[in-house]
């Protein structure tokens, strides 16, 4: 199975769209070569702007040139991109409803040795919270494409969450369209939902469940808002229980997401695996998805106590 | 005929009257700041700026941020003078599902990016200036913040990003009534020297009077002229300008007029006419 950098794909997908339109602008705060936004730099260094470390003033200007007609892309880790110039998304980019595209690596624990001050587990709750974003959380190389595109696409703010490291490309996938679960599996007693980095673990507790008789319904939910709220209220309907899985904190992320929804619409006993209120810290990240428990093995299990 | 100046200091006057009869309407907002900043916006809209209230989304219009938001009365009844909007809008301020809301807007007419969060915009007009240049317009930016506001990071993050830039199509002007809503600005949090910082962030840096018509019309020439640094001009000004019990009080910083304070005020404008 191939394994890609989404980071790697998000530069390369800059270049396609910078080639097709002269609107496209890019901007990054000191982290070009890590966000791979150094690939746009390299063939459009006139559209490239590098604010240096100071990503409230990125933030806010790229209001600014967005009021301008432009398509502006603006990158750096998620830590940096979310709380750091909350205020700026906020006030700047997401009430005046401009075309700014947030689209930050270096999300969630995997980010690995860093540690904790570099580990953003927040960014979801953050952003979601706030009126006119939306926010796409891709599980892999490809659908980090698609999730540029349809931001690219699609007039407003958005938040793109890519990781940093290589991940596994998931095969089979439906089209990508955007506001719209899709559903990998098609199973029954249980729905295991998630997103990002997440999707792969599922899969993978899926083949551990298999061997013991258990057959849960897949869903690689990329948006998270908006919120598909038909399929949620479809999946519902037709299973027991739903585990929702995500690197993030089980707070105010896909976990609360779904949880909302369901509240209101068709109550279900929602389970989670996540951050569980906590900081993250160093380590290398698979070890690290071990200790926050989010590895496939953990998803099998805690399927299977939500079943007994 | 009266002469170019003598006609903006009418205007500056018709301005004033308008700030306290919308606030006064509104009994709520903020005095100061908009009767500090009243003569610089005059000679914008009036006088400096190309811009077409019949054709707002003019390709080539040269565009106004008000980063210090809060003074809006002062921006909203330049737009209504010069005919964005009727003047009768002006008294629905801050009333719920009115276009003129408490911060700007660009609900309405002639705003072209809502402001209220300090200190953000003057990284907003970057955007617009960069962008200008992009699409090789002549085009000028300008962006009037309050000099309390300069005590935000996100100014100086955007004067180091201008001055990078070379943003020379950008003109910030800071309305430096000296008072900030806790008391003295000097005394809440100094900035001097003012000058010597914006110059060492590398910009071109005007001193004038911001109630004199004649300097800010020449420091706004002065700006245009300066290639490859931005600008900045440190408008001395008076805060409640205009309406001798609002001069230097802080009090008015955030305090609309009552209706006896209205008839003073009101009465005061009244005896400048030309």
């Amino acid at each position: 199975m191939e394994k890609l950098y989404a980071r790697d794909v998000y530069g390369k997908t800059l270049v396609e769209l910078g080639k097709k339109d002269d609107k496209v602008i890019v901007l990054d705060a000191d982290l070009s070569g890590s966000t791979r936004t150094s690939f746009f730099k390299r063939e459009f260094p006139n559209r490239f702007f590098n604010f240096g470390v100071a990503e409230q003033g990125m933030m806010a200007t790229a209001a600014g040139l967005a009021s301008s007609n432009k398509v502006v892309f603006a990158s750096t880790f998620a830590m940096f991109a979310t709380a750091r110039a909350l205020d700026q998304i906020r006030n700047s980019i997401c009430y005046n409803n401009l075309n700014v595209k947030i689209v930050a690596t270096h999300s969630g624990i995997t980010v690995g040795e860093d540690g904790g001050t570099h580990q953003a587990l927040e960014d979801i709750n953050f952003f979601r919270a706030i009126p006119n974003m939306k926010i796409i959380v891709p599980c892999d190389g490809p659908e980090a494409r698609l999730a540029v595109i349809a931001a690219y696409k699609n007039e407003g703010p958005f938040y793109v969450r890519l990781g940093r490291s290589k991940v596994l490309t998931i095969e089979n996938k439906n089209e990508f369209v955007l506001g719209k679960g899709d559903i990998l599996v098609e199973g029954q007693d249980i729905a295991i939902i998630s997103c990002g980095a997440m999707v792969i673990e599922s899969l993978g507790a899926l083949e551990i469940l298999k061997e013991k008789g258990i057959y849960p319904t897949v869903v690689n939910m990329h948006t998270i808002k908006p919120i598909d709220q038909d399929l949620l209220i479809t999946i519902a309907k037709k299973h027991k229980k739903i585990l929702v899985c995500e690197e993030h904190q089980v707070i105010g992320g896909l976990f609360s997401a779904v949880s909302e929804v369901l509240i209101r619409k068709h109550p279900v006993i929602v389970e989670r695996i996540g951050i569980e209120d906590t900081f993250g810290q160093s380590g290398v990240p698979q070890e690290l998805m071990e200790y926050y428990g989010l590895t496939a093995s953990f998803i099998a299990k805690k399927a299977q106590e939500c079943l007994r | 005929m009266k002469n170019k100046i003598d006609v903006l200091v009418s205007t500056a006057n018709e301005i004033r009257k308008l700030i306290i009869k919308m606030l006064a309407e509104a009994k709520s907002g903020h005095p100061g700041g908009s009767l500090s900043s009243t003569e610089i916006i005059t000679c914008l809209y009036f006088e400096v700026m190309k811009n077409d209230p019949k054709n707002v989304d003019w390709e080539n219009r040269d565009k106004f941020h008000l980063s210090k938001g809060h003074c809006c009365p002062a921006l909203y009844a330049a737009l209504s003078l010069k005919g964005y909007f009727p003047q009768e809008e002006l008294m629905n301020l801050r009333k719920l599902g009115s276009f003129l809301q408490g911060h700007p807007d660009r609900k309405t007419p002639g705003v072209e990016v809502g402001s209220g969060s300090l200190g953000q915009g003057l990284s907003i007009a970057l955007g617009m200036s960069l962008a200008a240049k992009l699409d090789n317009k002549n085009q000028r930016v300008y962006c009037l913040m309050g000099d309390g506001e300069v005590q935000e990071g996100n100014v100086w993050e955007a004067a180091m990003a201008a001055a990078q830039f070379k943003a020379d199509n950008l003109c910030g002007i800071l309305d430096n009534n000296g008072f900030q809503i806790d008391g003295r600005i000097e005394e809440v949090m100094g900035l001097e020297p003012l000058v010597d910082k914006w110059k060492a962030f590398g910009w071109n840096v005007i001193e004038c009077d911001g109630h004199n018509i004649k300097q800010l019309l020449h420091s706004f020439e002065e700006a245009k002229k300066i290639k490859f640094k931005p600008s900045i001009i440190i408008a001395k000004t008076v805060k409640g300008k205009g309406v001798s019990f609002m001069e230097h009080v802080v009090d008015f910083h955030g305090r609309a007029p009552s209706e006896d304070e209205r008839a003073i005020a009101l009465n005061e404008l009244e005896k400048n006419k030309i």
